[in-house]
């Protein structure tokens, strides 16, 4: 059921369609560009970017500082607009489905409201967006207790440690049930124990919620682990330069489990990704070499 | 689900010792913080009396600290009497001038073009003592009523005000700005969710340096003319008859009044930046 290979059925919109069109994938990028400033001091964050993710499907963006990966997310947020090329989320175009709230958001700043607490910051976007109040109290709690905080929501952010506030940043992010969950190096400020702690969480926390994620990050071992295909991008200008299959030995993302960081097929992905971050052409031997 | 148990265990603290109350920001409150000033205090007073003793210096120069205290009780019913009159000027002009700075700064703030015309005004009003105006003030709107000196108050409190606030309104931080544009949310939805709670504390500074100006000015523009039961006019009077140690007396129900309103303030200020810490 957690296969990426088969879309969940519940992401279609349009019933009629059904039969005609397969399921619309949570993001399609089509020749995506994004060139800062104009004339000499043009710069090309990104060139010429082709990306599908499926619908529940995990996928990691990594790759050197500059190489135009949070470019590409903010892309997708509809939060900056492509030079060129096409962006669309459960095909729509990006600017219509951050309209239409398909996609829940959270950044590498918790960025969390300082003045309201814990459960207010979590029911801001059910409150912006008009949810009833019993309805609020209800969704809140119950994300309170997904991100493991009940006994904080009546707390502030700065009683809050790194990585309590980033889980507050992930439930506000799911708080509307997103069929898509945009992540741009939410575990980069948390240290190396938080942050496999945190990763932990958010594999059980997809497998519960079925989300598709788009997910930036710096670090190797965090993509392959959390992730069902590792997008390798390169800088100057940001492109991509291969697409690693994580699944491969270690099955669907949503069924990781903290045993898998010692796996074959983990160190395999590992020194895959590397290899092509590296520059280095995958060479079977090599990666062969690390398997064994 | 082995991993989230693990999780949480490992990051949850015992509730029941838990302390969320809402604190004030004051730290480092320690002996040395109050016995210093004190000491520092105590020492000047003893050393300010026994010049004027030994020296002989006459009251018209400086009275002694024990002249003024002494003064200060016989006196006390009309100085608290004219801290009350000087203290509801200020008072009312520093609320009326907060109104005004907080009201131009949002719209400046949302008006690039009226930001831009403000600045020049501002800037001169900044620079210009504004109790300069309590005469112009007296005959325009009587010399019987203290509208005159609420005024003066009024826009002397009003352009730190305006300064912080609108300093305030352009703390948003992008995360914030990306967040709700993600959200999808209007331009008022933004300003009541994040603009506006963003500069808060900042009109607060802006008011706890305005609130020694307030008094000031109000009691200053008491100087120019206007009804009389002020503690400027006391002082002026009692000066101009010669009586320096009671003129003294009132400097010393000035300087109460004054504090009085920078520690209200203040307080004010940290109650709604107690959270701001971290973040």
């Amino acid at each position: 059921m957690t296969s990426p290979d088969t879309p969940m059925a519940t992401s279609s919109t349009a019933v009629n369609d059904v039969r005609d069109f397969p399921t619309p994938p949570a993001i399609r990028t089509t020749g995506a560009s994004r060139v800062f400033g104009r004339g000499k001091r043009a710069v090309t964050a990104l060139a010429d970017v082709d990306l599908t993710v499926a619908a529940g499907e995990f996928v990691s963006l990594i790759g050197p500082s500059g190489c135009g990966k949070s470019t590409l997310l903010r892309l997708v947020a509809d939060l900056d607009v492509a030079s060129s090329g096409k962006v669309e989320v459960f095909g729509k175009p990006a600017r219509q489905a951050r309209i239409d709230q398909d996609y829940g958001i959270a950044f590498q700043q918790a960025g969390l409201l300082p003045w309201r607490t814990v459960r207010s910051n979590i029911e801001l976007p059910l409150k912006l967006h008009g949810a009833g109040k019993a309805e609020r109290r209800t969704r809140v709690a119950e994300l309170i207790e997904l991100v493991g905080l009940t006994d904080f929501a009546t707390s502030h952010p700065d009683q809050l440690s790194g990585g309590m506030q980033q889980r507050v940043a992930i439930a506000r992010a799911l708080a509307e049930r997103p069929r898509l969950l945009l992540m741009d190096e939410p575990f980069g400020a948390l240290d190396e124990i938080t942050r496999e702690r945190m990763q932990n969480e958010l594999v059980r926390i997809c497998a519960e919620t079925g989300a598709a994620v788009l997910f930036v990050t710096h670090s190797i071992p965090e993509a392959v682990f959390l992730s069902d295909r590792v997008v390798v991008m390169s800088p100057r200008p940001g492109r991509i330069v291969d697409i690693v299959d994580a699944r491969a030995g270690l099955g669907g993302a949503h069924e990781r489990t903290d045993a898998m960081r010692d796996a074959d097929g983990f160190a395999h992905a590992v020194s895959q990704v590397r290899a092509h971050l590296h520059g280095v052409p995958t060479d079977a031997a090599t990666a062969r070499g690390v398997d064994d | 689900m082995s991993p989230t148990s693990s999780a949480s265990v490992g990051i949850t603290t015992p509730t029941a010792e838990r302390d969320t109350r809402a604190r004030l920001p004051i730290t480092g409150h320690g002996v040395g913080t109050l016995l210093a000033p004190l000491v520092f205090g105590v020492v000047a007073l003893g050393l300010w009396e026994g010049l004027v003793r030994g020296l002989d210096i006459e009251p018209l120069i400086i009275p002694a600290p024990s002249a003024i205290f002494s003064e200060v009780q016989r006196n006390w019913d009309s100085i608290w009497s004219g801290m009350q009159v000087t203290g509801r000027n200020a008072l009312i002009g520093m609320l009326t001038g907060a109104l005004i700075g907080v009201v131009g700064a949002v719209i400046a703030g949302s008006v690039r073009i009226i930001d831009q015309m403000a600045v020049p005004v501002v800037a001169a009003l900044s620079v210009v003592p504004i109790v300069a105006l309590a005469p112009v003030l007296y005959t325009m709107y009587g010399a019987a009523v203290d509208t005159a000196r609420i005024v003066v108050a009024a826009i002397a409190v009003s352009v730190p005000v305006y300064l912080n606030t609108l300093r305030g309104l352009r703390q948003v931080t992008p995360v914030h700005r990306d967040l709700m544009a993600a959200y999808a949310a209007g331009p008022v939805q933004v300003a009541r969710a994040v603009t506006l709670p963003t500069a808060t504390p900042y009109v607060f500074t802006g008011l706890r340096i305005a609130s020694s100006l307030a008094v000031i000015s109000a009691l200053i523009a008491e100087y120019f003319g206007g009804p009389i039961g002020g503690l400027g006019k006391s002082i002026t009077s009692s000066a101009a008859s010669s009586k320096y140690a009671t003129a003294y007396s009132y400097v010393v129900g000035a300087i109460i009044l004054g504090l009085v309103f920078y520690v209200a303030t203040l307080l004010v200020e940290l109650w709604f930046s107690r959270h701001r810490g971290r973040t």
